[in-house]
């Protein structure tokens, strides 16, 4: 492929690009564990906001950050105990 | 003139910090300024040796905080540059042999006497570090276009803002324009992208600095050594003159320039 590329008068798709994406999805990882409040705070965030909508079971809430195939994700898996009526208005 | 206390500092090791501390102090030295180098590397000093300096060290920076000797003996003047010291840093110790508080004391005395001091920062983040960074006023920060670098040089710039240092910029060292050039290494915007700071400067890769290090003659007293024109112009940016960043990518010698025509024509 390599040389068909060459052959062709293409440019190699060059390392560069590979460094950029893999520096800005690590990064991403270390903002957000070099500062140990973040997810935390994020987590009790969460709470107060769902909280108004149904009752979770707040002592087993995860949230972290997982790597998707080209991207970071944020996922949070929240138990739910039950819905209050209100909310389904 | 004020006088600053400017840390040079990358996280990451062997990036170029020393380097950078020995061509930028001399360079302003040779604007007559007053410089002094101070090397806090305790247990692996070698501003010295890059400085050329290691053969008249008597007292270094552990004996001037712990009071074995008076401040102005343990500078050594740089006899080729009016105005140029060093503060050599102690080979016998390590880093918990200063504390924070004693290297701000020992900034703060040196600004009666100093238009700059450039504290030349260990690798790593912990108290060698702190210790490098307790005087200061800003930071320039040592990174070379790759991953891990980059992403050292990250944290850092995150470590020195939770400092209170929050105008840090960049040097970019050794860069290889050729690299740059065919696809294989970040360029300058995609570190600036990443890092979202101000740059202060880049350094092309040259093979005078080995050559310069070798013989302890900091390159940008060699006319030839692009890095050492580099780091003047660097130097020049530090004094507050507006010259433009040269970013290495397009090539500038008269032989790349000849090729260039020569594929162009093809």
């Amino acid at each position: 492929m390599d040389i068909i590329n060459r052959l062709l008068g293409r440019e190699n798709a060059g390392s560069r690009d590979i460094a950029r994406e893999r520096l800005r999805l690590v990064l991403i990882h270390d903002r957000a564990s070099v500062s140990p409040n973040f997810l935390n705070a994020l987590k009790e965030e969460l709470i107060r906001v769902i909280r108004e909508y149904m009752e979770i079971d707040e002592e087993s809430i995860i949230v972290d950050l997982e790597n998707e195939d080209n991207s970071v994700a944020l996922v949070a898996n929240i138990p739910i105990r039950g819905f209050k009526r209100a909310a389904n208005e | 003139m004020k006088s600053r206390v400017i840390v040079i500092t990358s996280g990451k090791g062997g990036v170029g910090k020393t380097t950078t501390t020995a061509n930028l102090g001399t360079s302003l030295a040779m604007m007559d300024k007053r410089v002094v180098l101070v090397d806090t590397d305790i247990g692996l000093r070698n501003l010295d040796v890059v400085m050329g300096l290691e053969n008249r060290i008597v007292f270094d920076i552990v004996d001037v905080v712990n009071g074995k000797c008076k401040l102005k003996q343990g500078l050594i003047k740089d006899k080729r540059f009016e105005g140029l010291h060093l503060l050599p840093a102690a080979q016998t110790k390590d880093k918990t042999a200063i504390t924070p508080h004693q290297m701000k004391n020992l900034t703060n005395e040196l600004r009666q006497d100093f238009d700059f001091i450039l504290v030349d920062c260990p690798a790593g983040i912990e108290q060698g570090f702190r210790n490098a960074i307790a005087g200061a006023d800003d930071a320039i920060v040592v990174a070379m276009p790759e991953v891990s670098s980059v992403r050292d040089a990250d944290r850092i710039i995150g470590l020195l803002e939770a400092a209170g240092l929050r105008n840090s910029q960049l040097v970019v060292n050794r860069l290889r324009s050729k690299m740059v050039r065919r696809g294989d290494m970040m360029d300058i915007k995609d570190i600036l992208d990443i890092l979202s700071i101000d740059l202060l400067g880049v350094v092309p890769e040259d093979e005078c600095i080995v050559v310069s290090t070798n013989r302890g003659e900091p390159a940008v007293m060699e006319s030839a050594s692009r890095a050492g024109a580099a780091y003047r112009r660097i130097a020049r940016r530090m004094m507050g003159e507006e010259i433009p960043v040269i970013s290495f990518d397009e090539p500038e010698n008269l032989f790349y320039r000849f090729k260039k025509i020569l594929k162009m024509a093809r």
